[in-house]
């Protein structure tokens, strides 16, 4: 380990070492978030800080920033100590950051939320005037297009990312952190970023960027520092490393994906046939929708977050209905049946949000497990709920799932993201599903976890059961789907054979660029 | 025809203003600290407070001023209480306000008892005169005060760096934090200003509207400032314009009391601007866009 770091640091002892991180430690409870890490960073670098979900990535960079403080440990920028627990102080120093989860206010405009905090609190003016032209002049410089009034709520997800880094380079950053900068991009987007990233290390700035994805790493890294469980496990030189060494270094084993088997699709579960769903504004959530999804069946729906999604799922859990068009399952149409009547229709749900939408929090892991069919015999009689069955049922589902948790009486907040997803799959296929709806699957799952859902949804498949994967995630949707459509603005694409598309082409349909789609259509 | 008459006399407009300056100023207080994503339902009882300390202050001897800055200093240690509870103890914004008018009430009451027990009909003070202008213009300095304070608000919440750090702090205060401002010093700062402006909102009922404190004379002024804020969709001028309107359906129905009294009983005239201040929330609130923080304590370095 030790020599590693020696023979790489003396390969890129030509550029001064801007930041210097010296074994953080920090620790959230019982938990060690990140355990004793040192890393350096060069000018004109590029570091991808590549882990699992639960690494300790994001927490690394919060304490360089100043958002938490490191129980152990120190940070250094362009050779002067950092003080610990200060944002001010870290934006001072040089260091900007970008979240995954923006900081932008959505209310105020470009320019405010970019302004805001570079000049001094108390004066009676504040330079308007200088602050565009400032602006201005760094998105020229940067190739960084923004429309300095708009309202950030009005902005698509890359503007918003162009506006979070220039608010970096706005305060002068020489080092720019990013995190999971590419999570809520199309393909098309994410190569816009890289290339303001080299336009960036080529002025002399830092990078790090936060990832889980490997691709994102030979992409645009110089630089590959992995961790696992908190620790630093790894750092190599980009050109000198490949996918699957990296890929064995942040999992700790070789990991096989599951490979779906061949299966000839089944009778149509759920037809939906020129459905539309108005919003209020000019443009509906969803325009004129067709899709089928048949047994021993994945349909996958790609796009970017907003563009329907939530509504599609919210129209075949029963939560909306459709204003024209039609809706079947199973071949009978179905009129304005609320989420139980579909649950009862056979409908499983994997909400996109699993602590608003999928469970309640505080209460216990077998009362979460009956919430869909509390009424259902079994689990009642004369209206009182049956809790020595009900419990039973939990202990079973916690086996067959594989939960991680106390038992069935556990808070079910206190489970991880990736056991409160088993949960929620092991309520959704416990009785049979004909048609499981899965909204966003895998968000914010490690690798292990994915792997584990992705074969669960396989074997339901086998099953019988037809299965509509909604993701933002192309690579999942590429793993698993039979089928993939694109969805935007409200419409939704032909479903096109797997594999007959390319990850180019459903990258330029997931942007809108439909004229594509005779192209895909004709070869198919 | 004689609602006409109403409408065109310059005793109605004088009214009109005198009604409307505790709304403007409370409605002002109220949006402050709204804006910093602090709801403040201390609001009544730091308005109650202001009315005590101020008309106080003067029948202790301190002249007109020194009272008007007597009560601001009094709303702006509520404002402090409130906010230390609220922001950093991050506690429920709703029971602390209630707490905090309760307190502040029943302290004006304890304080005006402990100072006079003896009175029977409350002392009166030498109050602010209309300045010697004519028409609606003949109004107290008070009332200039909070027209003045309107856009003065308005402007620094616009446009300079302490007013875009507090829409800031109410919109995202993780962006805030982000940038460099201490969202909780934003906050505390913003809440005592905005009750200052409300214990100033109080000041102006014994200082200028009449010459004495006594008991229930706020009588919900500050609730209503509370309803005002989201019909201005927490803008000043909408602010400003939200209270005048609420002082004139008053003034009117005051006048058509006088006039129709005999056919309706006068409690329905009195029910009125209330009926019409729902109506007009209705019709102009449904769209506001609320300070997207609001109520939401801001913990940092949560998980």
């Amino acid at each position: 380990m030790l020599g590693q770091d020696f023979r790489y640091n003396a390969m890129a002892q030509s550029k001064s070492i801007v930041l210097r991180l010296s074994g953080i430690t920090k620790r959230f409870g019982p938990l060690v978030a990140n355990d004793a890490i040192s890393l350096t960073l060069h000018e004109g670098e590029v570091l991808a800080l590549l882990g699992e979900n639960g690494a300790g990535k994001t927490t690394l960079m919060n304490i360089l920033f100043g958002h938490y403080v490191a129980d152990e440990g120190s940070v250094e920028a362009f050779g002067r100590p950092l003080p610990p627990g200060s944002p001010r102080a870290a934006l001072e120093a040089g260091i900007g950051m970008v979240h995954q989860h923006f900081t932008l206010a959505d209310n105020l405009s470009v320019l405010d939320n970019i302004a805001v905090g570079t000049e001094p609190l108390w004066r009676f003016w504040s330079d308007r005037g200088a602050a565009r032209r400032r602006l201005l002049d760094l998105a020229e410089r940067f190739g960084l297009g923004v429309r300095p009034d708009a309202l950030v709520g009005e902005l698509s997800v890359g503007e918003r990312q162009r506006v979070e880094i220039l608010k970096a380079l706005y305060r002068d950053a020489r080092i720019l952190i990013l995190d999971e900068p590419t999570a809520v991009l199309t393909p098309q987007e994410s190569a816009g970023l890289f290339d303001t990233l080299r336009r960036l290390t080529a002025d002399g700035l830092a990078v790090v960027f936060i990832s889980h994805k490997m691709n994102e790493v030979f992409a645009a890294s110089d630089t590959v520092a992995v961790l696992r469980g908190g620790r630093l496990v790894a750092t190599r030189r980009t050109v000198e490393t490949d996918r699957e060494e990296l890929a064995e270094l942040m999992v700790g084993r070789a990991l096989k994906p599951p490979t779906p088997a061949l299966m000839t699709a089944g009778e149509p579960v759920l037809e939906l046939s020129n459905v539309t769903v108005a919003s209020g504004h000019s443009r509906p959530l969803l325009d004129a929708v067709d899709l089928t999804v048949r047994r021993h069946q994945i349909v996958g729906i790609a796009g970017v977050s907003g563009n329907g999604q939530t509504a599609l799922a919210d129209l075949i859990s029963g939560l909306i209905h459709p204003d024209s068009g039609t809706l079947s399952l199973k071949g009978e149409t179905v009129g304005h049946a609320d989420p139980a009547a579909m649950v009862r229709r056979g409908v499983a749900r994997i909400p996109e949000d699993r602590h608003a939408a999928g469970l309640v929090g505080a209460m216990a892991v077998w009362e979460n497990l009956i919430a869909e069919r509390y009424h259902d015999p079994a689990f009642q009689r004369f209206g009182v709920i049956r809790r020595g069955a009900a419990r039973a049922h939990a202990r079973e589902v916690i086996e067959a799932f594989d939960v991680r948790c106390p038992g069935p009486d556990a808070r079910t907040q206190l489970l991880s993201g990736g056991n409160m997803q088993k949960l929620i799959l092991g309520r959704t296929l416990a009785h049979g599903p004909d048609l499981i709806l899965a909204s966003q699957p895998t968000r914010g799952l490690d690798v292990g976890a994915v792997s584990y859902v992705h074969g669960r949804l396989l074997e339901a498949r086998a099953a019988g059961a037809g299965v509509l994967v909604i993701s933002e995630d192309l690579d999942e949707i590429l793993a698993l789907a039979d089928a993939i459509a694109v969805i935007h603005h409200g419409r939704l694409t032909p479903a096109l054979p797997h594999d007959r598309v390319s990850v180019r082409q459903l990258g330029l349909l997931m942007a809108g660029h439909w004229d594509v789609l005779p192209e895909i259509l004709n070869a198919a | 025809m004689e609602i006409v008459d109403i409408l065109l006399s310059a005793a109605f407009w004088t009214a009109v203003l005198r009604i409307a300056t505790p709304y403007v100023l409370g409605t002002l207080g109220e949006l402050v600290c709204e804006r910093a994503g602090v709801l403040n339902l201390g609001i009544e009882g730091i308005m109650t407070l202001g009315a005590m300390a101020g008309w106080m202050a003067v029948y202790q001897g301190g002249d007109l001023w020194t009272g008007v800055l007597v009560a601001a200093g009094c709303g702006a240690l509520m404002g402090l209480l409130h906010a230390v509870l609220t922001v950093p103890l991050g506690l429920s914004q709703h029971v602390t306000g209630i707490g905090i008018t309760l307190l502040g009430t029943s302290l004006s009451y304890y304080v005006y008892r402990l100072v006079l027990p003896q009175a029977s009909t409350p002392p009166t003070i030498a109050p602010f005169q209309p300045l010697d202008l004519p028409g609606a213009l003949a109004q107290t300095p008070l009332t200039y005060l909070a027209l003045l304070l309107a856009g003065a608000v308005a402007y620094v919440l616009y446009r300079t760096p302490v007013g875009l750090a507090v829409r800031m702090v109410g919109e995202n205060p993780a962006a805030a934090e982000a940038q460099g401002l201490s969202v909780t010093g934003v906050r505390i700062g913003a809440v005592m200003a905005g009750s200052a402006l409300m214990a100033l909102a109080g000041a102006f009922l014994t200082l200028s509207a009449f010459n004495a404190f006594f008991f229930n004379m706020v009588n919900g002024r500050g609730w209503i400032c509370i309803a005002l804020v989201v019909f201005a969709s927490w803008r000043p001028g909408k602010a400003l314009l939200g209270a005048l309107l609420f002082a004139a359906f008053d003034a009117f129905q005051l006048r058509l009391q006088q006039i129709a009294g005999g056919v309706l009983p006068y409690q329905v005239f009195l029910m009125l601007p209330y009926l019409l201040s729902i109506l007009a929330l209705v019709l102009v609130a449904r769209r506001a866009s609320y300070p997207r923080a609001l109520m939401i304590p801001y913990r940092k370095g949560e998980r």
